[in-house]
């Protein structure tokens, strides 16, 4: 145990870089998988079938793909294509691309739940369909969506990890480099299980508060 | 000012309207009576464009309605409706919901439409409910919001879609005062009601509809006291004397 707490002295700082990346991994590619899935989702339920239909079909294909491939295909192929990323350009992108897939379904399963009455209400006042969404539907589909949203956020955080497959120094691939020439590895691994641990936590809690102020309503 | 002209209608294969003729003038209360799935709350969604129909034509004020033209925003800024289960937004307050068409459709000033969903709540009873949102108020309560947020628009003409159906019986009387007052007020009113004293005492006229056709229609009193027709008959008797 006087070894465990050795060790958290010196590999902390190190691991906390990683840490930094991974809080930028995630957020970048949640905000960017946010506005993604916002798009498909909207496609979807615009009610123009060449729209709903090309949504459709990105969605399939992007959730078809593993998240380690596209992060390589982004990073490993675009170059040949002209398109060179930075490591951390390519995961934020990886990840954000991944995760839009699910977020649209999220967002478009919450969409759908809001009563029929409310859109004719919407209409019956002469609001348009992008009106009606943004003043009716939208606002009463977020309190439907927050929950899995949460949820989609944890997942993000701990699929950061993938980020070190393409050399971002995230939390995990600095754990790696510090196991791998220290050879500590039970020191070094468990620090890193409790730091995702405590970055996970508040967001648990976070999704708790959204899941009882849903069942509220 | 509203003018239906052989107006057919079919969801699937099931023809609901099968060629409705009917006009309502300026200042006119008219009731739709049937029995149910007669078509009644169809004609009356065919009239604000939440359906379309399939022939014929419809028209407020000599405006054609197509749900899918551009114009059809214009229509629904002149005949409002209000809804069986009042459909308010649940997540804005009574004054909100009354403020959201003339605020966000018509862009009318902010001062100038919250002074009025003020002066409308306090018409139907409800000022001191302004910042109560939706679920907080009773089925009643909610209708009359409904009907303050139809009348926001300062709308020609309202449709009514059984608006007292969904209420408790002891908070009927709360919103036939309400669209009595409406009526005597000179508002041009399409009530598709069950609500036969409403229809006797404050209808111009009564349109009986059943199976898609008007069966019988003419003066409130004439229709309801002395129906012509065996099916009004028929169903006159069974709405006012059930047992």
């Amino acid at each position: 145990m006087k070894g465990f707490w050795r060790d958290t002295v010196e590999f902390f700082p190190i691991l906390m870089s990683g840490v930094a990346l991974t809080i930028v991994v995630t957020i970048g590619s949640l905000l960017l998988s946010t506005v993604l899935g916002l798009v498909w989702a909207m496609m979807r339920v615009s009610g123009i079938r060449a729209l709903s239909m090309l949504s459709a079909s990105l969605i399939n294909v992007i959730r078809g793909i593993p998240i380690i491939v596209l992060l390589f295909y982004l990073y490993f192929v675009m170059p040949d294509l002209g398109v060179t990323l930075s490591a951390l350009q390519a995961a934020i992108l990886g990840l954000g691309i991944a995760y839009s897939a699910y977020q649209a379904e999220n967002f478009r399963a919450g969409i759908e739940a809001i009563d029929k009455g409310q859109i004719e209400a919407a209409q019956s006042i002469g609001m348009g369909w992008w009106l009606t969404m943004r003043r009716v539907v939208l606002p009463q589909a977020v309190r439907i969506v927050l929950p899995p949203y949460g949820n989609v956020m944890i997942m993000m955080l701990k699929d950061s990890s993938q980020a070190s497959t393409i050399t971002v120094a995230e939390l995990a691939l600095q754990g790696k480099l510090i196991a791998s020439s220290t050879f500590k590895n039970t020191s070094v691994f468990t620090l890193v299980a409790l730091m995702y641990l405590t970055m996970s936590i508040p967001l648990i809690l976070l999704v708790r508060h959204f899941e009882k102020r849903a069942g509220k309503r | 000012m509203i003018e239906l002209s052989d107006v057919h209608k079919s969801f699937g294969q099931v023809e609901v309207l099968k060629g409705i003729n009917a006009s309502v003038e300026k200042g006119e209360v008219v009731c739709i009576i049937g029995p149910s799935g007669s078509g009644k709350s169809t004609i009356l969604r065919c009239i604000n464009g939440l359906e379309s129909y399939d022939r014929g034509e419809i028209s407020v004020e000599g405006l054609k309605v197509d749900r899918d033209a551009p114009s059809i925003v214009n229509i629904r800024t002149q005949v409002s409706m209000v809804f069986q289960r009042f459909n308010l937004f649940p997540h804005r307050t009574a004054l909100e919901n009354v403020i959201e068409g003339p605020l966000f459709v018509k862009k009318e000033p902010r001062a100038q439409v919250l002074e009025r969903g003020r002066t409308l709540l306090a018409q139907v009873g409800l000022a001191e409910k302004a910042d109560a949102h939706p679920p907080q108020l009773s089925g009643g309560q909610q209708q009359r919001v409904a009907i303050a947020r139809a009348l926001a628009m300062q709308p020609k003409a309202i449709l009514f879609d059984e608006p007292t159906s969904a209420l408790d019986p002891e908070l009927v009387g709360d919103v036939l005062g309400v669209m009595r007052k409406l009526a005597d007020d000179g508002m041009t009113m399409v009530v598709v009601t069950h609500e036969m004293g409403f229809a006797r005492d404050v209808a111009d006229r009564v349109l009986f509809i059943d199976g898609g056709v008007i069966v019988e229609q003419g003066p409130a009193k004439s229709v309801l006291n002395q129906p012509q027709h065996a099916r009004t008959q028929d169903f006159l008797r069974r709405v006012l004397h059930p047992l």
